[in-house]
């Protein structure tokens, strides 16, 4: 085992923040560009349900 | 259109219809793919790999850097593939594909910055540097930009898609020149990882890591673009009677 604790962990040996910063960064914008596409689509299937009922 | 089935042949994404069935009983699993990747990859890259002897934790940042910059790369290709397919044979799928990649590939490039200039700052004492490596990553931002802005500011989807194809095709000098940066100029960014030609340069944990990164970066590009596009056919063919009975069918049928 690499850590001997989850404080090490999330210390990753003083470079912390450099790592954490990167993969928040990552997972956030991963997340919310599905989100996005998936919005995207339920607008698009609005619009059409709407379109049909004028 | 041809909503009955016709036999799976390589034409078979090529028809909105068939693409928008066919990729809503697939992106599930493109899902399920980037987590399973995922999932084993950060566990090796975080409690099998070692730490590295120069640089410490810090080089964890590898695992989504180099995956994101491969990304950010390869979609440019393929967008710029299919923007050129969708030109020369006015297909208008493949624009569709193209345009559905440009944002997730500007995402990645955005992602290879951010964790480099994360990586670069403990490593290297700087944020940013004006190398060659460097620069061509960014000019690739800026040609995702510009091509989005580009497709987007045309209304007329056939000749945005035209113009589009236009600076793709134009912007994908950029690519070998990003590749073979590290090669062709002195540059503070390191070598390449992995080559063709000579051993991998990093423990085979720390490879394994990289390489199920880039599969689960890989099936999510397969399951954002996929759903951007499904987006797209229903915003471009929305005057079709496939679309209107695809989306509205079972209302209809209620009637």
């Amino acid at each position: 085992m690499i850590w001997t604790s989850m404080d090490a962990f999330w210390h990753m040996g003083g470079y912390g923040l450099y790592v954490w910063g990167s993969y928040g960064v990552t997972v956030a914008l991963m997340v919310a560009e599905a989100l996005m596409a998936r919005h995207r689509v339920k607008v698009a299937r609005a619009a059409l349900v709407k379109e049909s009922n004028t | 259109m041809n909503q009955a089935a016709p036999a799976l042949r390589w034409t078979t994404f090529a028809a909105p219809s068939r693409f928008f069935a066919l990729s809503g009983r697939m992106v599930p699993w493109f899902w399920v793919a980037t987590l399973a990747f995922a999932a084993v990859g950060l566990y090796i890259g975080f409690f099998v790999a070692p730490t590295d002897h120069q640089q410490g934790e810090s080089y964890r940042i590898i695992f989504i850097h180099v995956p994101a910059a491969w990304m950010s790369m390869l979609i440019y290709l393929v967008m710029a593939f299919w923007a050129a397919w969708g030109w020369i044979l006015n297909a208008r799928m493949a624009s569709m594909y193209a345009r559905a990649l440009a944002p997730t590939g500007a995402m990645f490039t955005f992602v290879a910055l951010w964790t480099g200039a994360l990586w670069g700052k403990p490593t290297w004492g700087t944020w940013w540097v004006w190398d060659a490596r460097l620069t061509s990553e960014f000019i690739l931002l800026l040609l995702y930009i510009g091509y989005i802005a580009l497709t987007e500011a045309i209304d007329d989807v056939r000749r945005a898609a035209n113009a589009g194809a236009l600076l793709a095709l134009v912007g994908a000098v950029n690519i070998p020149v990003i590749y073979f940066s590290v090669r062709w100029w002195n540059t503070l960014h390191q070598g390449a990882t992995i080559s063709a030609t000579a051993a991998p340069k990093m423990a085979s944990t720390m490879l394994t890591a990289m390489l199920l990164m880039t599969l689960s970066f890989w099936a999510y590009s397969f399951a954002v673009v996929f759903t951007r596009a499904r987006a797209i056919v229903l915003e471009q063919e929305s005057d079709t009677d496939w679309v209107r009975a695809t989306v509205l069918g079972t209302k209809e049928a209620k009637r």
